[in-house]
């Protein structure tokens, strides 16, 4: 698997601005004009998760053409999984002060933690669920439904009524996942306070590293022979299946380890935005990433991750300036570059400079 | 000698309408054979049963003398040495050329070994020599959707003999191609057919001729006729079915 020059450089300004952002956070003091606040670091490490929930969309979608419109649901399963792990760090100093038990189980009358919760005060375990549970729910869901070439719009359907599905389950308060209100009131993680500058910082630097270590598998799936594949099965299905493949396993590994990748994210914006509620599956929070994607370059993966940068810095200026045209800046952004920039803006601009075999395979307006 | 495709007895129907009716079709191993008929005759539809994209309500349909094709998938019946081109040039279009035979050829198909996979030497050696004989060779490197149509077909006719198979299906190869075109397709199946079998599915007749290969007459679901071109053009059932009563 070789990786061309646009990998390299993208990859480098990655691990740049996980390295210099903190730097400039730490090194400089607060009056000079390149000093990066606290609040500005807290921010882009969450949107670093973002970006790594849009690649692992735009892996599924622009290299295999599964439009998934549940992925938040992946996203949120990590989210949960790690959650549960800061809520069992509380400790004894949550309200109740409840050293066995969270405080929405003591205000639930419970007396003893659910066998599920067993084994999230260990960080490894969490973050083995992080990873198993999106993969395991992918896994299944996959299966039943590539087997049954259940694909299109159909499949996009299938995906949401499940996010939706698992919105109204954690909503319950009698799931054991906090009901409505979700996970929150995290003191540390690993030992570090969740509110201090450091642990800020680290959390940043975790965001930027994993969502560098992301973009790099996912350059290597694409360029490898299955990613070859994969783009055969998005633009001719039936002849990759009459080459001999198995068009469903390759759906299934690709969708997996897409799943993965948006619990792992999930996992990420957990600790930096100090709270996980069931909100997180909405249907709208899925179709809102595949916006993202189109919006920066569907089948570019540099383009997802650019994509979900943009349109949540434009978020949170304008849901703090214009809270009311929030929704319509979004709604005629879509359509701006659906009407003007097809491919996205990494698409466009690739295009439009004729260097489109620097991208490696990608996809057609 | 040993048949290489067994059909007996082969009916299939959708919602009342029987697209096959009682066919049978026997192909012997490297033997060429032109299917003709007009519309509607069931030539796509016995294409469909023999790569698995169709079950047969009834029939036997046997490969090499003793598999049962009915029972699988069609990425089974591929692995097994049946390849199929389409009507349609079907190739991979944001692929280029050279990409489009890497994957079709022979190799194992599982996604944890494609994940690893690496072009060996002899892989390289025989992609470059199917670019030769399909005529492309100049072209490796463009994207395959940039391909004129003629162009498309013989990639696609390229991408089957990466897949080594021991069968070939090719559906109407010469649709919409030039006369010089059409008369280099006759060459380059003819070539291929020195190692293999192939069937053809052909409307027209001059290519059918350029062949020079054994006919079967496909109408209304079952072989009308087979012989030499001469011979099944002087069928009084034929000239019927061809020329309307």
């Amino acid at each position: 698997m070789k990786l061309n020059a646009s990998t390299w450089i993208f990859a480098a300004l990655l691990a740049g601005i996980t390295i210099i952002a903190p730097i400039l956070h730490l090194a400089l003091p607060e009056t000079s004009p390149l000093h990066v606040p606290t609040y500005a670091l807290s921010l882009f490490g969450k949107y670093l998760s973002f970006a790594l929930l849009a690649l692992s969309v735009d892996l599924i979608w622009g290299y295999c053409g599964i439009l998934s419109l549940g992925h938040g649901a992946f996203f949120t399963l990590g989210g949960y999984a790690m959650g549960m792990h800061l809520m069992r760090q509380i400790g004894d100093r949550g309200v109740y002060g409840n050293a066995e038990l969270p405080d929405f189980m003591v205000f639930l009358n419970w007396h003893e933690l659910p066998w599920y919760w067993l084994g999230f005060d260990n960080f490894i375990f969490a973050l083995a669920m992080v990873i198993l549970v999106p993969g395991a729910l992918a896994f299944t869901f996959g299966w039943f439904a590539f087997r049954s070439r259940v694909s299109g719009v159909y499949l996009s359907i299938i995906t949401q009524a499940m996010t939706f599905a698992l919105m109204l389950a954690f909503f319950r308060n009698d799931m054991g996942f906090g009901g409505n209100n979700g996970l929150t009131d995290f003191k540390e993680i690993l030992g570090f306070d969740l509110h201090s500058q450091g642990t800020r910082v680290g959390l940043f630097i975790a965001s930027g590293t994993t969502l560098l270590a992301g973009f790099v598998l996912c350059r290597m799936i694409v360029a490898s022979k299955l990613g070859k594949i994969l783009v055969g099965i998005r633009d001719a299905e039936s002849r990759t299946r009459f080459l001999g493949y198995r068009v469903e396993h390759y759906k299934l590994f690709v969708f997996t380890v897409s799943a993965v990748m948006a619990g792992i994210a999930g996992a990420l914006y957990v600790p930096q935005v100090g709270i996980i509620n069931p909100g997180e599956f909405a249907p709208a929070n899925s179709i809102e990433i595949v916006i993202w994607v189109a919006l920066g370059g569907r089948g570019t993966l540099i383009g997802a991750i650019i994509g979900a940068v943009l349109v949540n810095l434009a978020k949170s200026y304008l849901t703090a300036a214009f809270p009311e045209i929030w929704l319509f800046a979004l709604g005629g952004l879509f359509v701006g570059v659906t009407l003007f920039l097809p491919r996205g803006i990494v698409g466009g601009i690739v295009g439009g400079l004729g260097i489109t075999r620097l991208m490696g395979a990608r996809g057609r307006a | 000698m040993s048949e290489i495709l067994y059909l007996d007895g082969i009916s299939v129907s959708f919602g009342g309408f029987k697209a096959l009716n009682d066919l049978s079709l026997v192909i012997e191993a490297d033997e060429m054979r032109a299917i003709i008929g007009p519309n509607g005759a069931g030539k796509t539809t016995m294409m469909d049963i023999i790569t698995g994209r169709t079950r047969p309500d009834k029939g036997v349909v046997l490969f090499q003398g003793d598999i049962d094709l009915t029972r699988m998938d069609e990425a089974e019946i591929a692995n097994l040495g049946i390849g199929r081109k389409f009507q349609k040039p079907t190739v991979f279009e944001s692929h280029s050329v050279e990409d489009n035979l890497q994957l079709a050829q022979k190799a194992p198909r599982g996604p944890f070994t494609t994940l690893f996979a690496k072009l060996s030497g002899a892989q390289q050696a025989a992609i470059d020599a199917t670019l030769e004989t399909i005529a492309l060779a100049a072209a490796r490197r463009r994207l395959a959707g940039q391909l004129s149509h003629g162009q498309k077909q013989w990639l696609e006719i390229g991408m089957l003999l990466m897949q080594q198979p021991e069968l070939l299906l090719v559906d109407e190869p010469v649709a919409g191609m030039t006369d010089a075109e059409t008369e280099q397709t006759a060459d380059l199946l003819r070539q291929i057919a020195k190692t293999r079998s192939v069937v053809v599915v052909e409307h027209d007749m001059e290519f059918v001729r350029a062949l020079g290969t054994k006919v079967s007459v496909l109408h209304e679901g079952s072989v009308l006729s087979e012989g030499s071109l001469e011979v099944v053009q002087n069928d009084p059932r034929v000239i019927e079915v061809y020329l309307g009563r």
